[in-house]
């Protein structure tokens, strides 16, 4: 199937040259990295993790979100789901190369990596968080790529690999629960030092994943055949909504147990991020921007009307994914290093070149995203399954696009 | 060619059938070391460390013992924040912040203090590290392998007392090359490095650097043993240890 990906527009190979570019010019800084070492990073001895770290975290939600997709479909048959499926899988599959290669990325002697796996060290988290990232990437590319296939040939679905399914659902909630156990079980780091950090990277993930799969899936429409079916994006849009209401719920329990319970371990890093501390205010802007923009794209998520209209959609789910990002992508790290053992403040923020070499990253993941989705949706559309129709409808959806005609 | 391709196959199937019998110990490190122990080398069950600030408690009184250590180890003198320390000054608010109070004795709260690695019983560095790259001794001391270590620095985040450092660029681009220690290695960057409680000299009988240059303001011996000169003073006088709360049972006590 992969030879579908090697034929199309002049716009689709523009947009691939384009991402190759991108790579190079972040590979050529990350290979200045690996010659004169970390110290072209933002990074210091206080605050020993970054941006890509926080990027890990921020995609490792992206991979598990796919499951809000394949868990409706699968657990409870949900039929309007079922061409959605295949892009939520290959997300999770870039998702998860990213992930990686922000741990390549990071690690001061990349050459050393395979010491991990040479010496498997049960009690590292950090051990566990690559386990279940390989075999979660693993899990997606065997299951996408085998029911892709069999579509096309016009067969159904192989039985043996149902367990398969069944357990990359389960999966999926482990490899962002694990990630929070990177961050959760470390002494003396008092904002992560809670039992719910967990649940709110779950509940994160889940309002933030979805989010960014439907924009892309948006992009997708504009330059395919492909249409979404109707039905499919509410479900989705609704549990975007319930899953960032219950992210709000938990940063509000966090600030409960901090501020009532008036321990100063607790207070510290809240109150270093949401209004200063030591004369250190350089966090409070992109808190507060995070606070308005999840107040903002709930309130235009939730009223119906709002968030069926396709115009707005689109811009409260940016916002979502901004918000997201600043809370756990940046705030989260940073505010777990600051204040720093000594109780004083090092503040950090991300070198251009820091910022290229995750460019790169990225750029890799739009590739893969790029050719899954080129190749998933020629086959649909070789199939006819979810194809726009002249009215605005996908064949998916039940609509009468003649009807609609003639009044026009 | 086909001469060639059988030649190798054969060659190939003599070296994987010599694998196949070949005695485990010449392939792989571990079983018997050929390295003896010095018969004069220091043990002790459970080294610690306790320092008298009433005694020592300047940046003068500090500044020799930071020198010896870093002379010793070859640490280089980095500026800015990503520095590399092995020991270290603080003032009380940043040695025990949580055991502060607002009316602290002045003399106790213009004190500087001695900051190092702890040595914890119970090391969270240990217990993240994803290679066993950093790792606890029989005898207590948390130890280092730089050759292990893939510079993942989760060992830092772990720490509560913020004792470890990474060499983020080119270490020995800060060090005098023309006075270093040959008996101790230098580091190369992307490693993650901290005090040893000179486990180097240990082995050789001697007592930590910071310890022989303190004169007798640092008491260092087995936790483990009740006549030893530390259990001693822990009897004597009252001590405290940094971050109780975090659980780590540190290794190093300070005499207030």
């Amino acid at each position: 199937m992969l030879e579908r990906a090697l034929k199309g527009s002049p716009r689709y190979y523009g947009w691939i040259a384009f991402l190759l570019v991108v790579i190079g010019l972040g590979a050529a800084v990350w290979i200045n990295q690996l010659m004169v070492g970390m110290k072209i990073t933002g990074l210091s001895r206080d605050v020993s993790w970054g941006f890509y770290i926080s990027q890990l975290t921020y995609l490792v939600g992206l991979a598990a979100s796919g499951v809000m997709i394949v868990l409706p479909h699968y657990f409870h048959n949900y039929e309007k789901n079922k061409n959605m499926v295949i892009f939520g899988e290959f997300m999770a599959i870039a998702a998860c190369v990213m992930c990686m290669l922000f741990v390549a990325v990071d690690v001061g002697q990349p050459s050393r990596m395979l010491n991990v796996v040479l010496h498997p060290t049960p009690n590292s988290i950090l051990f566990w968080d690559m386990t279940v990232l390989c075999g979660y990437l693993f899990l997606n590319l065997l299951i996408g790529w085998t029911c892709l296939s069999r579509d096309r040939a016009h067969m159904k679905h192989p039985g043996w690999l149902k367990p398969f399914i069944y357990i990359s659902i389960i999966w999926a909630f482990s490899i962002h629960t694990v990630t929070a156990f990177l961050y959760q079980g470390l002494p003396g780091r008092h904002y992560w030092l809670t039992a719910i950090l967990a649940a709110r990277f779950l509940a994160s993930a889940f309002c933030s994943g979805p989010a960014i799969l439907l924009l892309v899936m948006k992009a997708t429409e504009k330059f395919t055949n492909f249409q979404m079916p109707k039905d499919a994006v509410k479900t989705l849009v609704k549990i975007i909504i319930y899953a960032m209401c219950v992210n709000m719920f938990f940063l509000a329990l966090e600030f409960f147990t901090a501020f009532y319970s008036n321990m100063p371990g607790h207070m510290h890093s809240i109150v270093y991020l949401f209004a200063g501390e030591h004369g250190h205010t350089e966090m409070v802007p992109f808190m507060w921007a995070f606070l308005i923009l999840a107040t903002v794209c709930l309130i235009l998520l939730i009223p119906p009307r709002w968030r069926e209209n396709q115009k707005i959609l689109p811009w409260a789910l940016a916002m979502l994914i901004v918000a997201t990002w600043l809370d756990k992508g940046l705030g989260l790290l940073i505010g777990g290093f600051n204040p720093n053992p000594f109780g004083t403040i090092t503040p950090y923020w991300p070198t251009g070149k820091e910022l290229m070499v995750s460019m790169m990253v990225y750029a890799i993941g739009a590739l893969i995203v790029t050719v899954l989705f080129k190749i998933a949706t020629d086959v649909k559309e070789e199939l006819n399954e979810a194809q726009a129709l002249p009215c605005g409808c996908s064949t998916d959806d039940e609509c009468d696009c003649t009807a609609e005609k003639a009044e026009a | 060619m086909k001469n060639n391709r059988r030649t190798f196959i054969k060659i190939a199937g003599l070296a994987a059938a010599g694998l196949a019998v070949a005695p485990k110990a010449t392939l792989a490190s571990g079983g018997h070391s050929p390295v003896k122990v010095n018969k004069d080398s220091a043990h002790a069950k459970r080294w610690a460390m306790v320092i008298d600030t009433t005694k020592i408690n300047t940046d003068e009184d500090f500044a020799p013992l930071i020198k010896a250590c870093h002379s010793i180890h070859n640490v280089p003198d980095i500026p800015g924040n990503q520095n590399v320390k092995w020991i270290w000054t603080a003032p009380y608010e940043q040695a025990f912040p949580e055991q502060l109070n607002p009316h602290l004795d002045d003399t106790v709260k213009e004190r500087r203090y001695a900051l190092l690695c702890n040595h914890c019983d119970e090391p969270p560095c240990v217990r993240v590290c994803p290679t066993k790259a950093t790792f606890k001794r029989p005898d207590g001391i948390v130890a280092m392998d730089y050759h292990r270590c893939i510079g993942c620095r989760y060992c830092m985040a772990g720490c509560p007392y913020g004792s470890r450092s990474f060499n983020w660029g080119e270490p020995r681009e800060h060090l005098d090359l023309e006075a270093l220690n040959p008996e101790f290695p230098t580091r190369m960057r992307g490693v993650v490095e901290k005090c040893n409680f000179c486990v180097e000299r240990l082995a050789v009988g001697k007592m930590p650097a910071c310890v022989d240059a303190s004169n007798g303001a640092i008491v260092f011996g087995d936790l483990n043993d009740p006549d030893s000169s530390v259990r001693q003073v822990l009897r004597e006088r009252f001590t405290i240890r940094r971050k109780p709360t975090a659980g780590t049972e540190p290794s190093v006590y300070y005499i207030i």
